[in-house]
């Protein structure tokens, strides 16, 4: 809003004037980042769940709000008549023409200061995205070199090659020595991750310390380390203290670990479980190969019955046996005819001999046969005086002429 | 093997492949054998690379000229 451009003076309406005041608070660096210190009166939670105070010394009060969704996050919240150290930013709420304070993070007073930079630090990196989880690098599962940044002089370093050592021999180990206490550190630490990615081509960085202290911890907690990790080109994990101190280095690494010891275990695969592995998959390929095997055998088989079944040998066989048949049932046939015939030529002998003349010669008769003829003379008629006839009887012929 | 040797993660990776392509079957009895002797030469040599590895530890250390590679000298 341009004030000097009128001539004439200038008259807002309430709003605009409200507004004003509000852009010049927020535009305010100190108002838009601080934290208060004092005395909670008047709390009340409004059926929506924000929370409203005010928040006093001996000369002064000033009124706070605490939405739900903030108050929701918050490990204390604000009670009557204690003192309490409150972040947040400071705002006016047009429709009462009031200044606020907005609180985003709640801490019973009595806290040290550095604990306070720390929540400040932490609050707003986090803003800026340095913690979000989808930009959480995959820590590769088989690497090649790991860049370790911790002091050598520590336990930290020995616990580190150690467990390398015995998980995963195979493992190049870069170790970039650097101050982890004191002044010195944030620079040591950050420069240490910034030449490890530059001169070397490490897969993985570890930065380590053991437990200690906040203070003595405190580098961990530097803007300087938590930018060095956000933009190392490979993951970094990090085992800063013991399980239960939490660094802003942790918060920013690809994966936290609690100590150093964990890190190392983290950063590589366990060389027994590959050996156990490596057992198993021998294993498949071999059960593979015998399944494979002992189905083709059974393929074989089959084929070979049916080869069998089909060759001409077989054919041939058969047909051997069916010819073997046929001559058994020829023969049989034959051999039955034969005695037949040789049965009828008995009887029909048997019926000659009751038939032969002979027998009737014997007796006294006696056959008479034209001898021009030879046909057998049954009556007087069949004969003329002087025909010539035979006259067979029992032991010979003899001949006669017909008077 | 090959002569240039492969790290254990190509070896590794090459090996479950081999196992899993195995596995699904569909192939001729000779494939199979090769794949099975290839798979059993990696097992081996997976195994050996873990059994005979020795960790090699460095030291990144600030020097004149920028930063040295150097061995790291035992304690």
């Amino acid at each position: 809003m341009d004030l000097d451009r009128e001539l004439e003076p200038a008259v807002l309406t309430v709003s605009e004037v409200t507004r004003y005041i509000k852009d010049l608070l927020e535009s305010d660096l100190l108002l838009r980042d601080l934290w208060i210190r004092g005395e909670v009166s008047n709390f009340s939670r409004s059926t929506a769940g924000h929370i409203y105070f005010t928040l006093k010394d001996e000369e002064a009060s000033i009124r706070c709000v605490l939405w739900r969704y903030v108050a929701e996050e918050q490990a204390h919240l604000p009670a009557d008549g204690q003192a309490f150290i409150l972040h947040g930013r400071v705002s006016v709420y047009e429709i009462q023409g009031a200044y606020q304070f907005y609180v985003d993070l709640v801490q019973p007073a009595g806290v040290g200061t550095l604990y306070l930079q720390f929540l400040a630090l932490k609050d707003r990196l986090e803003r800026e995205g340095l913690f979000a989880t989808e930009r959480k690098r995959p820590i590769p599962p088989f690497p090649r070199a790991i860049g370790v940044v911790t002091s050598p002089k520590a336990a930290a370093w020995r616990d580190i090659l150690h467990i390398l050592e015995r998980r995963y021999p195979l493992v190049e180990v870069i170790l970039a020595p650097a101050l982890v206490q004191g002044p010195e550190a944030p620079r040591a630490i950050a420069e240490a991750i910034k030449a490890l990615n530059r001169e070397t081509d490490v897969d993985l960085i570890i930065v380590a310390r053991g437990g200690g202290s906040l203070e003595e911890l405190w580098a961990f907690n530097e803007e300087l380390v938590a930018r060095a990790i956000y933009d190392s080109r490979v993951p970094v994990i990090s085992g800063v203290g013991h399980e239960i101190d939490f660094t802003i280095a942790d918060f920013v690494a690809d994966l936290r670990a609690p100590t150093p010891t964990a890190a190392a275990a983290a950063a590589v695969p366990d060389a027994q479980e590959y050996k156990a592995t490596l057992q198993r998959e021998r294993g498949r390929l071999a059960e593979s190969i015998e399944r494979q095997i002992a189905g083709e055998r059974e393929d074989l088989r089959y084929a070979q019955k049916n080869l069998l079944r089909l060759s001409p040998r077989a054919v041939l066989e058969r047909y051997r046996l069916r010819v073997d048949d046929l001559g058994r049932q020829a023969l049989s046939q034959v051999e039955q005819r034969i005695a037949l015939q040789r049965e009828r030529i008995r009887s029909c002998t048997l019926q000659l001999a009751t038939l032969n003349p002979k027998a009737t010669l014997e007796r006294g008769y006696s056959i008479t046969r034209r001898i021009e003829s030879g046909t057998v003379v049954k009556s007087v008629a069949q004969v003329a005086k002087g025909d010539r006839i035979g006259v067979q009887v029992t032991d010979g012929q003899f001949e006669g002429t017909v008077d | 093997m090959s002569e240039e040797k492969p790290s254990f993660e190509e070896a590794f990776q090459e090996l479950e492949k081999t196992v899993q392509r195995l596995e699904e079957g569909d192939l001729t009895l000779q494939e199979s054998m090769a794949l099975f002797e290839r798979g059993m030469e990696l097992v081996r040599y997976c195994g050996q690379l873990l059994d005979e590895a020795e960790i090699r530890v460095k030291a990144l250390l600030p020097s004149e000229h920028g930063y040295q590679l150097t061995d790291l000298p035992e304690e």
